[in-house]
């Protein structure tokens, strides 16, 4: 039993010197000096895992999907499908077919709000966002209000980044058809309550949208358990290949749902008088999909979970907690995002210098964070703040890119002071 | 570190620091807003333009230390030139944050301003710089806003 124990803690433990071996990126130097990415929250690095096997894809095995009736497009089609299959286990759908994928979560929103928008919400409905939306997430619902007259409400923040629950219950009505949130905040980090904002919702008749674009990466995402109507995030923030993102909803919704787009893959027939829809998820599925970038997700997200999802997360925790304490430390650094539960995210802001004095000077100490308003520019009104600085982390930042970080805002200092 | 350094001279860290000029005007025949979606920047030209001179300039609003000190910088140079050589420096001095090769004779005449030319090193940067000229020309022509592409 002893030695059996071990074996499992040996298997578990993450080990982040072997993890930064398996992205070659950390071999490359910027300006020159070795590579500190702090960008996570933008764009993941890729694993070899994911690189190779787009490789070896267009050297042996390419072929189109769902069309070629012989070996290789055959087992690329199986290859393919079978990434429905290990998505739907990640994020436990209850269907395989409840899988829809697109080109990234801004698509995946932009079909809800062209196909169930369109068909199923009318004038003076209402639908409910929060203030830490990305512009994805506000915009199409914009364009779904200019067409057909729906009603776009706000739930406010609180000063450290937390959505406020009873703002939120009051604005839900029996008009409130659908609310489309975030899971986690791509500039403050906050997470939110979305099992209980999906309740709530639900028990007055809305449709929820989850946008969990940041989450999908650092936290264990179960539909099932959130109960959610609508999930939608991108591959490449899940250290997949970029041209990959992901639709979920749920079966019954997807039935009834309209097409997105029309075209091949998505008809089971076709004459000039009329065409007829492929069964889900097929039918919002047009045109030859990403077919590498897909299988390239497939292999991130079971590497991923061969170096153990628990022991990633608590240790991303350890790092964000020891850049927490690290950044605090310096004076005129003040933190925008200080939200109990949080992950992964730290947004900034120095009293001293713009943010993007404050990227320019560390990108040249080789440090890669993101300065301006992350897509997200109503919510840095909400924060009094024309641009933060943003770290974002993935599994491979050390508290060794911390230092770098923390050593390279005291240039800043250096120049402005 | 160096170019660094170049691009955060003293003159330039003062001017972002103390911009000079840098007030709302009563009475301004010419206004534009200038907008930098990329980085959310922003800052409104004011102008007292009389038979074609700038008599007066001023500015407002936010950005980093090179748009800012840029924008200063621009109010001091350009009070009592008319349209057409505004025009010709607003050219060459694009032509200063652009051009790797831009020619030293072109840049003398920029006198203060070439010390924004290290801006030329920092790609993502050009367009700080450039931002309050852009402006300037949008409140020229009447235009009320511009953005930078
Ligand atoms: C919270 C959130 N929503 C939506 C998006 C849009 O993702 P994409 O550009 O991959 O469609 C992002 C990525 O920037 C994000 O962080």
């Amino acid at each position: 039993m002893m030695s059996l124990r071990t074996d499992e803690h040996e298997k578990h433990t993450f080990n982040v010197d072997k993890v930064r071996k398996d992205f070659p990126i950390f071999k490359e130097c910027m300006n020159g000096q070795p590579l500190v990415f702090l960008d996570t929250a933008a764009s993941a690095q890729k694993p070899n895992q994911v690189i190779d096997s787009i490789r070896d894809i267009y050297q042996t095995e390419y072929a189109n999907v769902h069309r070629g009736l012989y070996k290789i497009s055959e087992a690329l089609t199986a290859k393919y499908e079978g990434v429905r299959e290990i998505i739907s286990d990640y994020i436990n759908t209850e269907h395989t077919t409840e899988i829809v994928f697109t080109r990234n979560a801004t698509e995946s929103i932009n079909l809800v709000a062209r196909s169930f928008g369109t068909a199923f919400l009318k004038e003076n409905d209402e639908i409910i966002l929060s203030e830490l939306e990305h512009h994805a997430n506000i915009v199409p619902w914009q364009m779904l209000r200019d067409e057909i007259g729906v009603i776009i409400k706000v739930a406010p923040i609180n000063d450290e980044g937390e959505i406020i629950m009873y703002e939120f219950e009051k604005l839900l009505c029996n008009r409130t058809k659908l609310v489309a949130i975030s899971h986690m905040s791509n500039v403050l980090g906050s997470i939110l309550p979305v099992k209980e904002i999906t309740r709530l919702s639900q028990a007055v008749g809305a449709k929820v949208l989850i946008d969990g674009c940041q989450a999908i990466t650092h936290l264990p995402v179960d539909v099932q358990e959130i109960g959610c109507d609508f999930y939608v995030f991108s591959g490449h923030k899940l250290y997949g290949p970029s041209g990959v993102g992901v639709l979920y909803a749920r079966e019954e919704l997807l039935e009834i749902m309209p097409p997105f787009m029309g075209g091949g893959d998505m008809i089971s027939s076709v004459t000039f008088e009329e065409s007829t829809w492929a069964k889900i998820p097929h039918k919002f599925e047009a045109g030859t999909p990403a077919i590498v970038q897909v299988i390239g997700l497939g292999v991130a997200i079971e590497y991923l979970k061969s170096l153990g999802l628990e022991d990633i997360r608590k240790y991303e925790k350890t790092i964000l907690d020891y850049a927490t304490q690290k950044l605090l430390d310096i004076e005129g650094l003040r933190l925008i995002g200080t939200a109990e539960d949080k992950a992964s995210v730290l947004s900034f802001t120095l009293d001293f210098a713009h943010a993007h004095d404050i990227a320019t000077i560390i990108d040249s100490s080789g440090v890669a964070v993101r300065a301006g308003h992350h897509c997200a520019q109503p919510l840095m009104n909400r924060m009094n703040v024309a641009a933060t600085v943003r770290a974002s982390l993935g599994l491979y930042n050390t508290e060794e890119d911390i230092d770098r970080l923390v050593s390279s805002l005291h240039n800043v200092n250096e120049i402005f002071n | 570190m160096d170019s660094l350094r170049e691009l955060y001279q003293e003159v330039i860290l003062d001017h972002g620091k103390n911009p000079r000029n840098f007030n709302t005007p009563d009475d301004p025949t010419n206004k534009a807003l200038g907008n930098n979606p990329l980085c959310g920047d922003q800052l409104t030209v004011y102008l007292k333009v009389n038979s074609g001179v700038v008599e007066d300039v001023a500015f407002i609003g936010r950005g980093c230390a090179i748009s800012i000190a840029s924008a200063s910088m621009m109010t001091e140079f350009i009070k009592g030139k008319s349209e057409d050589e505004i025009k010709q420096i607003f050219n060459k001095f694009h032509e200063m944050c652009t051009e790797d090769a831009s020619d030293k004779s072109t840049i003398e005449e920029l006198e203060k301003l070439q010390v924004l030319s290290g801006v030329r090193e920092f790609p993502t940067r050009v367009k700080c710089a450039t931002l309050p000229w852009h402006t300037l020309l949008a409140a020229l022509a009447g235009e009320k806003e511009v953005t930078t592409e």
